[in-house]
């Protein structure tokens, strides 16, 4: 069905196509399908151009491993950017909650399994406070969401530096380190605790009331609060679960490198983000898929991977990640433009 | 027919403005009420009082005889009065069975309710009923309300209303950014609403609209109601005359058109 004369189309419509029909259209023609198409393409180039060591089990469990972390965060990232919000401040939530959970566990001391558990609810507790220190500032005080992500991706940062007094924090039990080198199945517990969020979420948003109400906040925050949404207490809940997802996060991290790598997380909002709009959720809000958000942090993921099998510098991944973004988003647009103009 | 809503003696100013000076007003069931008037005559105000979304500095309000409060959009909906917003408040990435449950979702029976999980299955059903038996042109129920025509768009809402209304739906100018086919539409389906037996106010400045769609006419100037007239006698002359005072139909002094 190309170039329907707008006055006929409803002839068409009603002649031409099944509902089913229509919906395995429109599936096709998400952004999700797009990009799979995308990473499809680039897993099969370096495929061929790297035979022997690109498609293997290794390579798969190299990205997986290398996705995870940033992919809990890009499950949290993924429901406020549906809900029409924005979150830059993961990142160094991230490093927040892996420094207290490390200095918890520090002074505790020991390597038993308490001390283990009480570093996770450290982390958890930690981003879960930053999260609904943003979620009120947005939601209460209404200040917009860029400029308090901003302003706590600062903040927690300097708190972070404050309690390790600038110094990563290296004590990290060996029973949690252990969690990382563990593989069950094949791989590391990194890859199923992301798998499992990613699941929990995806249902959340796409099956659940919450989800419903997140996308109907993010599509129409007007017409969400005369339904009798609870617009403020559903933001304010947002934000915290993204912090908690954060603080997750930095308990991966701090599991996979063994210490808080309080300097490598700066751009981690920003990757997240880009991977979540690559991944076909909208800027805009109301639309996004936590498979989507899978997808498109799968791809700066095997970009990296395979460029560095290829002896390419892995910075062209960066490049190469600019590029397709701003494309993407371009193409949403366009096809937002062309829908509203019926 | 017997009076569903009614308005007695409202009052209403901001600052030192009076914009509703003791308004009477009502609406039966099974009609179409339209409640016209000049810019700034106080429509919009008397609607939103009508509707929770502001509070009476005096007067009554009544529901089936009996006098109510309603502190807030989510009251009235309880009471069974639904409203068109003249921007329509839909979510334009979301279906018309999402919108039209927005708010009120189904959850699925037993544990997967429990959960939260939607019953995405009975609410597009029952949207889908609804829209056949009003007779609306929502063909696609999976396209997102923003690709449908401006008709198409006010019918998703007006039928939202209907789903819902127990008593009463208001609508506040539902042709503005219609074009002359999608109008008569609209108004086949508002005359429609009005055959389920619930009572419908019509808010518009299209006065042979008026006359097309509604059974009485209310005028409203500078916050009073000059007068109550059926629409099948009335003219357009009439009409134009109560609302900018050249005609009065009844006198407009304060007191005198109870």
């Amino acid at each position: 069905m190309t170039a329907i004369d707008p006055a006929k189309a409803p002839d068409a419509e009603r002649t031409g196509t099944t509902a089913k029909g229509r919906r395995g259209r429109r599936l096709l023609g998400s952004s999700p399908a797009y990009m799979t198409a995308v990473l499809l393409v680039l897993v099969l180039v370096f495929a061929f151009a790297a035979p022997d060591s690109f498609p293997t089990p290794v390579t798969l469990r190299n990205v997986l491993t290398d996705m995870a972390v940033l992919l809990v965060m890009a499950v949290g990232a993924t429901f406020v950017l549906v809900a029409a919000g924005f979150d830059i401040s993961i990142g160094s939530v991230l490093v927040f909650s892996g420094v207290c959970a490390a200095k918890v566990m520090e002074t505790q001391g020991g390597d038993g399994a308490g001390t283990v558990v009480l570093g996770v609810v450290t982390a958890l507790l930690a981003g879960a406070a930053w999260g609904a220190v943003n979620g009120l500032v947005i939601s209460k005080l209404k200040v917009p969401a860029l400029i308090t992500t901003l302003g706590s991706m600062g903040a927690a940062l300097g708190a972070a530096l404050l309690i390790s007094n600038g110094t990563d924090v290296r004590t990290v039990p060996k029973a949690m380190i252990s969690v990382a080198t563990d593989r069950p199945l094949g791989v590391s517990w990194l890859v199923w605790v992301a798998a499992i969020v990613a699941l929990i979420g995806g249902f959340v948003l796409s099956q659940t009331r919450f989800g419903r109400h997140t996308q109907l906040i993010g599509s129409n925050e007007e017409s969400a609060r005369r339904a009798g949404v609870d617009v403020d207490r559903h933001t304010f809940w947002l934000y915290t679960a993204n912090g908690t997802l954060a603080g997750l996060a930095g308990l991966l991290s701090l599991t996979r490198f063994a210490t808080t790598t309080i300097s490598g997380h700066t751009s981690d909002g920003l990757e997240v983000i880009t991977g979540v709009v690559l991944g076909g959720t909208s800027l805009f809000g109301g639309v996004g898929t936590v498979i989507g958000t899978v997808i498109g942090m799968a791809i700066p993921t095997v970009l990296n991977n395979g460029f560095i099998q290829l002896n390419v510098q892995p910075f062209w991944q960066e490049v190469a990640i600019g590029i397709v973004l701003v494309v993407a988003v371009y193409l949403d647009q366009l096809k937002r433009r062309r829908r509203n103009q019926p | 027919m017997s009076v569903v809503l009614e308005a007695r003696g409202v009052v209403k100013s901001f600052g030192h403005v009076d914009v509703l000076r003791e308004v009477d007003f009502a609406a039966r069931a099974g009609e179409v009420t339209a409640l016209i008037g000049d810019n700034g005559a106080g429509k919009s105000t008397l609607i939103k009082i009508l509707s929770g979304a502001l509070q009476r500095d005096g007067g009554e309000v009544l529901i089936d005889g009996k006098p109510v409060q309603m502190g807030s959009p989510t009251r009235a909906r309880e009471l069974g009065i639904e409203t068109v917003y003249q921007d329509l408040a839909l979510a334009p990435e979301l279906g018309p069975a999402e919108n039209a449950f927005a708010g009120r979702e189904l959850l699925r029976p037993g544990l997967a309710g429990r959960l939260g999980m939607l019953d995405k299955k009975t609410m597009r059903a029952r949207a889908e009923e609804a829209f056949t038996s009003m007779g609306t042109d929502v063909k696609d129920l999976d396209a997102p309300v923003g690709a449908l025509s401006g008709g198409q768009r006010q019918s998703v809402a007006i039928c939202r209303a209907v789903m819902w209304a127990r008593r009463v739906v208001i609508m506040d100018e539902p042709t503005a950014a219609l074009g002359v086919r999608q109008t008569g539409k609209v108004i086949e389906l508002v005359r429609r609403v009005a055959s389920t037996g619930v009572a419908v106010v019509l808010i518009t400045h299209n006065m042979p609209e008026v006359l097309e769609a509604a059974d009485r006419v209310q005028v409203l100037r500078l916050g009073r109601m000059v007068a109550d007239l059926e629409a099948r006698t009335a003219t357009v002359e009439q009409l134009v005359g109560a609302m900018t005072g050249a005609l009065d139909v009844r006198t407009d002094t304060p007191g005198d058109h109870r």
